[in-house]
């Protein structure tokens, strides 16, 4: 893929507004708390989008493509039902108590509710589940622009490091969010262009289901047995696996996103943050999973387009590309690559910034140095930006020595992941609930999720202790670990707790449901989480219909 | 503290600029694309940032 002046013309002028957005900010921080958590000041716009784009990784944007094309619409259930209903959950339920409980991070909130250990376990492996994470996508985007644009490996991982990394330390949070809905917009202007395009060329929606098979546009009618749909699964496995356990996991307790709704000014701005971020997040599937879908029927026009190869079989991971390299002239082919590099920085930025505070205010307050001035704390936030991102980019080095560690990591980080929203779910909503059990619950659910693997086997993963089962795909395999793992977390936390003594219910005022007095809702009725989560519900439920 | 909207609006504003420019004044093809893609987005990215200026002007 040729690069003209005028492509690299976009991504100066785009690399040129990020690092402005960082300087005009720099004159706004000036305690760790507008540094690391932008002290609830930023508009309900403004974070509803950047909750969305901090999860809009490069990967993501490239492989929900390739998806499409490999699956079909199929796909869409990542969005339809693997995140709109636990983004509405986390807004209407979940939000009150990390807001109200004044807690700075999801871990801070664990350390109020339960005890040290819970908040240390939690923050240490989130700690170092971003850097790896951020590690991981650098290295991805720097092997892809090296495959396809001949950029050096070095050369792309610095540059996109080093702007981050610029803008994060000047303007902090609010620095990251801003940026974030930026590039937000750039990467739907980036992306949807070619999702029209795409699907025109192949004939409209009509042209593409005469050509597919009809379990590559449904998306409900082919999920009765794992053998009918391309993807291996079954409904049941679909909705508590992906739509439960791992899409709750995500949406309700990370930090990465949740700290987008926590900067905003107001609890009612905080809980529409996810609700009506929503909204967006539901179309998303028709700019990055479109156009997948419309290359899989294209590929069998014989209009002149195929499906990349890689040794014989096909490439789904080059379907973005080369379908930019296909519809996109010079000009518009910078304004795609200028997406896509956007969409890799919010992505590190996101896990960036989620580091930085975990980093300063969980692990070096709690235990390295407590009670120190506050300036000490923004320089050692400003401190953590800095090597947060050296290390993210070591982690990108490593990738490129061990890449199967590296696949191992992102494994086990799967495993931490999966149980903690039984952690977080009888956390807020069962006041007996212990600190004790919380913690033996996040352990032996972490410990189920490895067995789970262990004894069962799919396109030849897991299995190490012996094969007990065997799942049709690892995205079936991927759901159960989970499934078994909160529940094991869910049954362990209740067991130890009956046996434990709970806190008082006076300590528990703000942190759990029940003995939290519910505060009427001030604003105006249309403006309500619920009215709005509602509508976001509806309509979510009639994009379903509509391709069911 | 900054109004993300200006700085939102510049940048789609000069994006439509340099987009339109090129369409007038180069003829760059793609294998599968039968128009002059660089000046309709240009045209839809200047309307784009020119709303958000608005918006800002008005706020």
């Amino acid at each position: 893929m040729a690069l003209h002046f005028v492509d690299y013309l976009v991504l100066v002028l785009y690399f040129g507004f990020v690092l402005g957005i960082g300087w005009f900010l720099r004159k706004h921080v000036r305690t760790s708390s507008e540094f690391l958590t932008s002290a609830h000041s930023l508009p309900l716009w403004i974070t509803s989008l950047a909750f969305l784009a901090a999860n809009m990784g490069a990967l993501e944007m490239i492989g929900m493509c390739g998806s499409g094309a490999k699956y079909g619409m199929l796909t869409s259930h990542f969005y339809w039902v693997g995140a709109i209903p636990a983004m509405l959950f986390v807004g209407v339920f979940m939000m009150p108590f990390y807001y109200g409980s004044k807690a700075r991070s999801v871990p801070e909130y664990l350390k109020l509710r339960f005890d040290e250990k819970t908040r240390g376990f939690n923050a240490i492996t989130f700690a170092v589940m971003t850097i790896f994470s951020s590690g991981i996508s650098m290295y991805a985007l720097g092997i892809l622009l090296q495959a396809i644009f001949g950029w050096s490996f070095t050369f792309s991982v610095l540059m996109s490091a080093g702007i981050v990394l610029a803008y994060t330390y000047l303007g902090g949070l609010s620095s990251a969010i801003y940026n974030e809905v930026l590039q937000f917009f750039l990467i739907v202007a980036g992306f949807a262009p070619l999702a029209i395009l795409s699907v025109q060329k192949a004939g409209g929606w009509e042209g593409i289901a005469q050509r597919l098979s009809p379990q590559m546009t449904q998306t409900w009618r082919h999920l009765s047995s794992p053998a009918d749909n391309p993807m291996g699964v079954e409904v049941f496995g679909l909705i508590m696996g992906l739509g439960f356990v791992l899409s709750f996991g995500y949406w309700c307790t990370n930090y990465l996103v949740v700290q987008r709704a926590m900067a905003a000014r107001s609890m009612t701005d905080a809980r529409n943050t996810p609700i009506v971020g929503a909204f967006p997040k539901m179309f998303i599937p028709f700019v990055v999973i479109v156009p997948g879908v419309a290359a899989a029927a294209l590929a069998q026009m014989g209009a002149g387009y195929s499906i990349p190869l890689k040794n014989g079989g096909p490439d789904y991971d080059k379907v973005l590309f080369s379908l930019m390299e296909q519809f996109y002239p010079s000009g518009m082919l910078g304004v795609g690559l200028t997406a896509l590099v956007a969409s890799f920085m919010s992505g590190m930025a996101g896990n960036v910034t989620a580091f930085n505070t975990v980093w300063t205010y969980d692990i070096y307050q709690s235990y390295i140095r407590k009670n120190a001035p506050d300036s000490h704390y923004l320089w050692m936030g400003r401190m953590a930006t800095i090597f947060g991102t050296g290390l993210s980019i070591g982690a990108a080095y490593l990738a490129t020595q061990f890449n199967n560690m590296m696949d191992f990591l992102q494994l086990i980080f799967g495993f931490v992941n999966a149980p903690l929203f039984a952690t977080f779910l009888l956390g807020m909503f069962w006041k007996r609930a212990t600190g004790n059990g919380a913690f033996t619950g996040l352990l032996t659910g972490t410990a189920a999720a490895a067995l789970t693997y262990s004894l069962t086997l799919a396109e030849g993963k897991g299995g190490w202790l012996g094969v007990l089962h065997e799942f049709p795909s690892s995205m079936a395999q991927n759901f159960w670990v989970a499934i078994n793992a909160w529940t094991v977390c869910f049954v362990l936390t209740i067991l130890v707790s009956l046996f434990g003594k709970a806190r008082p219910d006076e300590e528990l005022v703000g942190l759990v449901y029940g003995v939290t007095k519910h505060e009427a809702e001030a604003a105006v009725w249309y403006k309500r989480p619920a009215m709005i989560a509602l509508a976001a519900a509806v309509l979510c439920l009639g994009l379903n219909l509509i391709f069911y | 503290m900054l109004d993300l909207r200006k700085p939102a609006g510049w940048f789609f504003l000069l994006l439509g600029l340099i987009l339109s420019a090129t369409g007038l004044a180069f003829d760059f093809k793609a294998p599968l694309l039968d128009r002059n893609l660089n000046l309709e987005f240009g045209i839809f990215s200047l309307a784009f940032g020119g709303v958000f200026l608005w918006l800002a002007r008005r706020a």
